[in-house]
């Protein structure tokens, strides 16, 4: 299980706008290729000077590509970038604040404590 | 010596800039209300005549990131970009640029590290809406030099809260000291109850009214000791799961002083979270 590379995943594809398009219309492509190309890159290093071991589980691979928040938030990733992310993929198609209401609706069954999001 | 003109504690709200100046069908119907109750705050700090602007605030992973994480953070360069894609994305938030006083600043990291704060510091820092947001608020017109010092409210493991109390002393102390005849304000923005992307985000007021009310209490009264004998590291996951911004507020308490009371209290409850605002003029810092 890797929380920060969940964290890395939602962080680097949040501040690239190309990025969100494209985890917006093709998510498993997406993950797909950023699990290949960026999830060892160590950011504000040389593109040579690559991480070696970081990878998703299966399970976080597959929330993902599901664009699960709940899921997310269930396997302890911190819920203030996938929610930055998700507005931004999602919010358009909603009315104001719909998006963000029907988000929170869908993790009514979820009580204190929550998952842990320290990585 | 310098004289510490105001201190400032607020919440930071980022829809207040699109709030405040949408019109017709755009402009919500709180809107109003929330701008006078702005603008009867920002006179707070303008008849403080501040020269310098010390501002407290918490980047929300946009420069500062897991793979390299400071824990109280000062910036200290000749100016600041401010305001990032995400924000401009979210909430219509404008690009910024601030001076900054770097001669404040290496005085701040020089006797900060003197007196125990092992205090990171960055020469290129662009700086989010914990801080514009306050600028945006408190000094719209954006002419004064600042120096922003950023803590860690929301990457676990964080400072204790008895720590920032402890920042928040000394940083008023440093400016105290600091050998210089300008007017300081110390600003600084946190959060009451909040949660952001769980359950009980976005609902008609904050999540947890009744920590609010007791916070509000807490910080009016300057009562620095009833705070730390409730708050926790663990506790503030209670009211909100981003409620480890009160810190920040708990920070600003050590500014203003045990016991002091705020001389200028407001709130406002608004759907997602109440907003609230605190001015304070220490004794040395009356008004010219």
């Amino acid at each position: 299980m890797s929380k920060y590379l969940l964290d890395k995943f939602l962080y680097t594809v949040d501040r690239d706008p190309v990025l969100v398009e494209q985890y917006r219309t093709e998510p498993a492509h997406l993950v797909d290729w950023w699990e290949r190309e960026m999830a060892c890159v160590l950011l504000n290093c040389h593109t040579a000077e690559k991480t070696t071991w970081l990878s998703f589980t299966p399970e976080e691979r597959r929330a993902l590509v599901k664009r699960d928040h709940v899921a997310l938030f269930e396997l302890g990733a911190h819920p203030f970038l996938t929610l930055t992310l998700f507005i931004a993929m999602f919010e358009r198609d909603h009315g104001p604040l719909e998006y963000q209401i029907a988000y929170a609706r869908a993790m009514d069954h979820l009580h204190l404590p929550y998952p842990d999001i320290a990585t | 010596m310098a004289t510490v003109a105001a201190v400032i504690a607020s919440t930071h709200h980022p829809f207040y800039y699109r709030a405040s100046t949408s019109v017709g069908a755009d402009r919500p119907p709180f809107a109003d209300e929330w701008v006078a109750k702005i603008e009867a705050f920002r006179a707070t700090l303008t008849r403080a005549e501040p020269d310098v602007l010390l501002m407290v605030g918490s980047d929300h992973f946009h420069q500062l990131w897991l793979d390299n994480m400071p824990q109280f953070l000062v910036g200290k360069a000749p100016f600041f970009d401010a305001n990032w894609h995400n924000e401009e994305r979210e909430f219509g938030l404008p690009r910024m640029r601030l001076a900054g006083d770097e001669s404040l600043a290496a005085h701040i990291l020089r006797s900060g590290l003197d007196a125990g704060f092992d205090l990171a510091f960055s020469n290129e820092l662009r700086i989010d809406h914990s801080v514009t947001c306050p600028i945006i608020t408190l000094r719209p017109q954006a002419d004064l030099p600042i120096v922003p010092v950023y803590t860690n409210i929301f990457a676990p493991p964080m400072p204790q809260p008895s720590r920032f109390v402890a920042l928040g002393r000394a940083l008023r102390a440093m400016v105290e000291a600091w050998p210089s005849d300008k007017r300081v304000a110390i600003v600084g923005t946190g959060h009451l109850s909040l949660e952001l992307g769980g359950p009980r985000q976005f609902g008609p007021h904050g999540p947890d009214p009744e920590f609010d009310r007791k916070a509000v209490a807490w910080i009016a009264n300057g009562d620095v000791e009833g705070s730390l004998a409730e708050v926790t590291l663990d506790s503030l996951h209670a009211p909100g799961n981003a409620t480890h911004g009160f810190m920040d507020f708990m920070l600003m308490m050590g500014a203003a002083g045990d016991g002091v009371k705020a001389d200028y209290v407001d709130s406002l409850d608004l759907f997602h979270t109440m907003e609230a605002y605190f001015t304070w003029y220490p004794s040395g810092g009356s008004v010219r």
